[in-house]
C-alpha cells in the first residue's frame, strides 16, 4: 500500500525558503498572502497491507530517518 | 566594449565577474536586480551566485526580477546574454533557455578543475578561439542540465549544444561528467546564438596563480569577436 | 510565575549563584531578569571557570590591534589593511542536528568578523568525529560538511583549509571549529562600544522568533543519554538573509552612522544588549514591544533570549534613522529602532508599558561568578621500550601505505570538493596544502590561514600538547612562505568540574601561552567550549589553533608538491626517533602509551625562522612540514601532489631505519632545492646553527629505498585517497 507523509519544519522554527517565496510572491503582485511554509513529500509504497501497522512503521521512518523533530514535524496525510 | 553585470539578492560571483571583464578591456557596469532600464550594453552577464538563496529552485525567483523585463527585451533584439552557473539557471527558468539544472547526480556540492570541448564556433562567443579545449573551474550542487527528448533532439540539430565535459585532449565522456547532466552538457546556446548558458566559471580562471588560465583565453577572444 | 531556588536551578543556575543573583539586585527576580541571569552567567557567555586562566594568554604584539574581548581579534597587515578573524565552536547544535548545527556555526563566526567592518575573505574549519566504525560517525560527517558548505557557499566565501580528525573519544560528542578571516581598512574597523546618550538602538536582519532559546545554556551542560529524547531546539540557519545583513552593514559601514555594533549570537537580544552597555560603561532601554517578532504573543522572555540568526543590534548617531533605514529596506531586511542609551547604567526593559526588566549592568558582567576549580596536574608518562627486532620485522611499504590510508592522514579531498574555495578569485593555494592563502584583493599580499589540533599530543601530556600545536600552526604558516602573526584559539575540553579535565585545559592553555609568548605569536580571539561529555566520558583535550600569517608578494608563495626531477631533498631539523604517541606507534604497534614527542621553542622559531630567509632569498622550490606519520609521510604526499618519485638514501645514523621514517619529533620540514643552490643552503643552515639531513633525490614516478623497498607514486595516491570515498560511498 501506498504512504503519503508530508514533512514540515516546525511551527516556532524559521523556514527561510518559506519566507522567501513569500517575499517573491509579494513582489509579483500576490499581496494577500500572509506566510508560506515549504515542506517535503514523501509517497512510500510498503509490501504492508494492513493499513494501521503500515502506518504505524511510516512513524516509526519518519521519527528515525525522514524527520529530525528537532525541528521538523511529520504529518501522514493519506493511505491507499 | 560595454558590458553590464547583474547583481540578484545573492549573488556571490558579481565582483568576480566585473573583476575579469575589465582585465579585459570591457568597460562595466553593475546592474541592480530591482532596476528597469539596462545600460547601453554590448554584453549582459547573469553572474554565479545563490539569488535568494536557491530556495525553491535555483533562479526561478531571480527569473522574476524587475530587471528582468529589460534583459528578455535585450536578448529578443539579438543582444548578447551570457550566465554563468546560477546566471544559467536563472536563463533556463525564464525560458530563455531550453530545460532545466537538476540537483548534481551524487547529490554533492562540487568545486573542481573540469575539460571543457567547445562544440561550435559559428557564433560570437567561441568563433576563433585558438584552443578548443579549455579546463575551467565548476562550483555548483545544480548543474545536471536535463531536457525532454525532442528538446534534445532541436538542440543537437541546431548545434545549440555549446560545450561538453571532457578530458585533457578532448574526449567527451560520462566519466569526466561531474554531475550527470544529460550528453554531458556543460553548456547551451538559443536558437540564434547570441545567449550562452554555461555552468563553468571562466571568470575564475584569469590569472596564473590561480587554478588556471585558461578562462582568459575565453575573455581574450571573446572581446575580440565584439568589436 | 514566581521565581524560586527549584526554577533558578532549572535553568542551570547553582544554588549559590542564585543566592547571589539575589543579594545583588536585593530582591527575588522576576522570571525575565532570571533568565537573562542565567543566560549571561552560563560558562558561554561568562567564562565563569576559564577566565583566570585564559588571562594569562599574552594576547599583545607590534601587530596586534584588538585582542580578545571583541567580536573578534584584528591585526595589523600594512599600508592601512587589516585582518579580523576568530574561531568558534558549535559543538553541541552540531551533534544534535549536524547540518543545521553546522550551518549556523559557520554563519555565526562570519557576523561576527563582518561585525567589526570586515569583509569575510576565508573561512576555514576543524571537524572532529568518533571512530568510523560508530554508527553515528558517517551521517554526522555528511550531515557537518554539506551543513559547513551548505552556508558558506551560499555567502560567496571561499572555505580554504580545514582539518578532519576521527577519534573514538567523539564518538557522544562530536566538534565544528568554524574560522573566518575578514579584511579590513584599519581606519574602519567597528567595535561594540557604546557611548554617547540618547543614541537611537537599532534592530536589523531576520526577525526574532522562538528558536534555540536557551542554546547557550545547552552548550553548558553535558549531554546525558536522554539526549535523543531530549531534543532542544536548533535554529535553522538562512545564509541567503546573511548575505543580504552582510552587504547591508558593510553598505551602511561606508558612512559615519555607526557608533557601535554588535551581533547577536548566543543569548541573543540579553547578551548583545549588554555587552555594548557594560563596555561604554552606560545603560540601555529598550522597548520589547518594538522588537520584529516572527511569531504571535511572544514574551519578554522569549525575546530576550531567542537565538534567531542573523540579527544585529547597533547604536546609531542621532538622525541617521532614515538613511539607515533605506539601505535595510533596499536588502529587504527588517529594521525597528527599539531603545537608546541611558546614564542609568542599567538594562530596562518595557512590554506593553511596563517595565519587565531592571538590572544594573555590572551584575551581569564584573559581578558574574568566577571559579578558581580544581585541577589536576598531569604527570609526563614514562617513555615505552620499543623492541628494535619488532621494527626491523616490518615492511617499511606496507607501514606507508597503512599509515597513508589511515582515517586521520588521508585525503580530504571528498570533504574540501563540497566547499566553494574559489569563489572571490583570490584563492591562490586551496585546501590540501599546509595553508590556505588567499591575495589580499588588488594587492600585492596574502594572507595564509591555517588550522591545527593534536588531540592525542594534548590527551597524553596537555602541557607539552598545548605547546606543540601552536607550534604546528607556525609551521604551517611558515611551509607556504607566510610570516606568522597571531592566532586564534578553540579550547574544546570535557567537564570544568571533574579536575582531570580542568587540569587538561589549565594545563594546555599554559602550553599554549608558553609556546605562542616565545614565538611571538599572540592570542588574539578565541572561544572556549567545555562540557563536551556524554555521561562521565569526556572527550580528548581538544584545543583547535587558528594561525594567520602574512606573505609580502604573493608570487613567492611556496607550495608542498615536488617541482623538478633531480632537486635535492633536504629535512630541516633534528630526527631523534621519538615513537611514543606517533601515529605509527598508536596504529602500527598498538601503543597507546607513552609522552607526546618534546618541544624545544629555541628549535621550533630558529628552524621556521631560518626557513623563511631561505624562501627569501628563493632557495626553496617546495616545502612541508613533518606531522603525522614522520618523514616519509610528509615526503609521500609531496611526491603525490607533485606527480613525481624520490630516490631516499639510507640514513646513516645511528637509529633504526623505521624510526627515522616514522618519527615525529618537532620542529621539521621537508624542502626542495636545486642542486645548484645546496651550497648556499648548506651554509645559511650551517650559519644558524640548523640541523638538516639530505634525504633524497627527486625521480619520475616512484619511492625508492632500495631495489627490495620502492613503489610507485600511484600506488600510493590510491593508499591516500581511496579511504575516504570508499568509507563515504557504502
Amino acid at each position: 500500500m501506498k504512504i503519503s507523509v508530508i514533512i514540515t519544519l516546525k511551527k516556532d522554527v524559521l523556514d527561510p525558503q518559506g519566507k522567501v517565496i513569500h517575499q517573491a510572491l509579494d513582489g509579483m503582485g500576490f499581496n494577500d498572502v500572509n506566510e508560506v511554509r515549504q515542506g517535503k513529500f514523501f509517497e512510500i509504497d510498503t509490501k504492508e497491507s494492513n493499513p494501521k501497522k503500515a502506518t504505524n512503521k511510516v512513524e516509526e521512518m519518519c521519527k528515525k530517518l525522514l524527520a529530525n523533530l528537532v525541528i521538523e514535524d511529520y504529518k501522514i496525510i493519506d493511505t491507499q | 566594449m560595454k558590458s553590464s553585470v547583474i547583481t540578484f539578492p545573492g549573488s556571490n560571483c558579481d565582483r568576480d565577474m566585473d573583476v575579469a571583464l575589465k582585465k579585459f578591456g570591457f568597460k562595466n557596469k553593475m546592474v541592480w536586480h530591482n532596476d528597469i532600464e539596462l545600460p547601453k550594453s554590448d554584453l549582459v552577464v547573469l553572474p554565479g551566485g545563490f539569488s535568494y538563496g536557491d530556495y525553491l529552485r535555483c533562479g526561478s525567483m531571480a527569473s522574476k526580477s524587475k530587471i528582468m523585463k529589460s534583459v528578455i527585451n535585450f536578448a529578443n533584439g539579438g543582444g548578447m546574454i551570457m550566465g554563468i552557473c546560477n546566471g544559467f539557471q536563472i536563463l533556463v527558468e525564464t525560458g530563455l533557455l531550453p530545460g532545466v539544472l537538476l540537483r548534481n547526480k551524487y547529490l554533492e556540492f562540487i568545486c573542481k578543475n573540469v575539460f571543457i570541448k567547445i562544440n561550435d564556433e559559428q557564433n560570437r562567443y567561441f568563433k576563433n578561439i585558438n584552443n578548443n579545449v579549455l579546463e575551467l573551474h565548476i562550483a555548483h550542487n545544480e548543474g545536471n542540465y536535463f531536457c525532454t527528448k525532442d528538446q534534445l533532439k532541436e538542440i543537437e540539430e541546431n548545434d545549440q549544444i555549446a560545450i561538453n565535459y571532457c578530458d585533457k585532449s578532448g574526449n567527451i565522456g560520462e566519466q569526466f561528467n561531474p554531475n550527470g547532466s544529460i550528453n554531458n552538457i556543460a553548456g547551451i546556446f538559443n536558437k540564434k546564438k547570441n545567449i550562452l548558458g554555461m555552468m563553468p566559471h571562466p571568470e575564475r580562471m584569469i590569472d596564473p596563480y590561480l587554478s588556471g588560465e585558461d578562462g582568459s583565453i575565453f575573455f581574450k577572444n571573446l572581446i575580440n569577436n565584439l568589436k | 510565575m514566581i521565581v524560586n531556588e527549584q526554577i533558578a536551578i532549572d535553568h542551570g543556575l547553582k544554588k549559590d549563584e542564585y543566592i547571589k543573583i539575589c543579594e545583588l539586585l536585593k530582591r527575588t527576580p522576576n522570571i525575565t531578569e532570571l533568565g537573562i541571569f542565567s543566560a549571561m552567567w552560563n560558562e558561554h557567555c561568562s567564562y565563569k571557570s576559564s577566565r583566570l586562566h585564559l588571562k594569562k594568554l599574552p594576547t599583545k604584539g607590534k601587530q596586534v590591534i584588538q585582542g580578545p574581548g571583541e567580536n573578534a581579534g584584528v591585526v595589523d597587515i600594512g599600508d592601512n589593511d587589516a585582518i579580523v578573524f576568530k574561531i568558534e565552536s558549535h559543538n553541541h547544535p552540531s551533534f544534535i542536528e549536524p547540518y543545521q548545527g553546522a550551518a549556523t556555526g559557520v554563519g555565526g563566526i562570519m557576523r561576527d568578523v563582518f561585525t567589526m567592518g570586515a569583509r569575510p575573505i576565508a573561512n576555514l574549519n576543524s571537524i572532529h568525529f568518533g571512530s568510523p566504525q560508530h554508527k553515528k560517525t558517517k551521517n554526522l560527517l555528511r550531515g557537518v560538511v554539506q551543513g559547513i558548505g551548505g552556508y558558506g557557499n551560499c555567502m560567496g566565501v571561499p572555505t580554504i583549509a580545514g582539518q578532519t580528525n576521527f577519534d573514538s573519544s567523539y564518538n557522544g560528542n562530536i566538534l565544528v571549529n568554524a574560522m573566518t578571516l575578514g579584511l579590513v581598512k584599519k581606519d574602519k574597523i567597528f567595535y561594540s562600544k557604546a557611548t554617547g546618550l540618547n543614541k537611537p538602538v537599532i534592530y536589523v536582519g531576520s526577525k526574532t522568533g522562538r528558536d534555540g532559546i536557551h542554546g547557550a545554556s545547552m552548550a553548558s551542560a553535558s549531554f546525558d543519554e536522554n539526549i535523543e529524547e531530549k531534543k532542544p531546539t536548533v535554529q535553522v540557519g538562512d545564509p541567503f538573509t546573511e548575505k543580504l545583513l552582510l552587504e547591508a552593514c558593510l553598505e551602511l559601514m561606508a558612512g559615519d552612522s555607526i557608533i557601535a555594533i554588535q551581533d547577536m549570537g548566543a543569548a541573543g537580544l540579553t547578551s548583545s544588549s549588554i555587552e555594548m552597555a557594560s563596555k561604554g560603561n552606560l545603560g540601555i532601554e529598550i522597548n520589547l514591544n518594538k522588537v520584529p517578532c516572527r511569531e504571535a504573543k511572544m514574551t519578554p522572555y522569549e525575546i530576550m533570549l531567542s537565538e534567531s540568526q542573523e540579527r544585529m543590534l547597533i547604536v546609531l548617531e542621532n538622525g541617521k534613522e532614515e538613511l539607515a533605514k533605506k539601505i535595510f529596506d533596499k536588502w529587504n531586511l527588517d529594521f525597528a529602532v527599539i531603545g537608546k542609551t541611558t546614564k542609568s547604567k542599567k538594562i530596562e526593559l518595557f512590554f506593553d508599558d511596563k517595565i519587565v526588566a531592571d538590572i544594573p549592568v555590572n551584575t551581569l558582567v564584573e559581578n558574574s561568578p568566577m571559579y578558581d576549580r580544581k585541577w589536576k596536574k598531569a604527570k609526563l608518562p614514562k617513555k615505552n621500550k620499543i623492541n628494535k627486532e619488532d621494527l626491523n620485522n616490518l615492511k617499511i611499504i606496507e607501514v606507508l601505505k597503512k599509515i597513508l590510508s589511515n582515517p586521520n592522514v588521508c585525503s580530504k579531498e571528498w570533504i574540501w570538493q563540497q566547499y566553494d574555495h574559489t569563489v572571490m578569485g583570490d584563492t591562490i593555494q586551496k585546501p590540501g596544502g599546509d595553508s590556505g592563502v588567499v591575495r589580499v584583493h588588488g594587492t600585492n599580499k596574502a594572507v595564509a590561514a591555517s588550522i591545527d589540533s593534536s588531540a592525542v599530543y594534548c590527551w597524553a601530556h596537555p602541557l607539552t600538547g598545548g605547546k606543540q600545536v601552536v607550534c604546528e600552526s607556525f609551521r604551517n604558516l611558515i611551509s607556504v612562505g607566510a610570516k606568522p602573526i597571531a592566532i586564534t584559539n578553540c579550547l574544546n575540553f570535557g567537564s570544568p568540574e571533574n579536575d582531570e579535565n580542568m587540569g587538561e585545559f589549565v594545563e594546555c592553555v599554559q602550553g599554549i601561552g608558553e609556546a605562542s609568548e616565545y614565538l611571538k605569536f599572540p592570542v588574539v580571539s578565541g572561544n572556549v567550549s567545555f562540557y563536551n561529555q556524554t555521561k562521565k566520558e569526556g572527550i580528548k583535550p581538544t584545543p583547535s589553533i587558528g594561525g594567520v600569517g602574512l606573505i609580502k608578494n604573493y608570487k613567492e608563495m611556496i607550495t608542498m608538491e615536488f617541482k623538478e626531477i633531480d632537486n635535492i631533498v633536504l629535512v630541516i631539523g633534528k630526527t631523534e626517533g621519538h615513537i611514543d604517541q606517533s601515529l605509527f606507534a598508536r596504529n602500527i604497534l598498538d601503543e597507546k602509551n607513552g609522552p607526546p614527542p618534546e618541544i624545544n621553542l629555541f628549535n621550533e622559531k630558529n628552524n621556521g625562522e631560518t626557513l623563511l630567509k631561505l624562501i627569501e632569498n628563493n632557495l626553496i622550490q617546495s616545502a612541508h612540514d613533518v606531522s603525522l606519520g614522520g618523514i616519509i609521510t610528509a615526503i609521500s604526499k609531496m611526491c603525490i601532489k607533485g606527480n613525481k618519485g624520490i630516490n631516499l638514501k639510507k640514513p646513516k645514523f645511528l637509529i633504526n631505519e623505521i624510526e627515522y621514517f616514522f618519527a615525529e619529533d618537532q620542529g621539521r620540514y621537508i624542502v626542495e632545492i636545486t642542486k645548484k643552490d645546496l651550497k648556499k643552503v648548506t651554509e645559511i643552515l650551517n650559519k644558524n646553527a640548523v640541523h638538516f639531513d639530505e634525504l633524497g633525490i627527486i625521480n619520475k614516478n616512484e619511492l625508492y629505498i632500495n631495489e627490495k623497498t620502492k613503489v610507485t607514486i600511484d600506488e600510493l595516491r590510491r593508499s591516500n585517497t581511496n579511504w575516504l570515498n570508499n568509507y563515504m560511498s557504502k
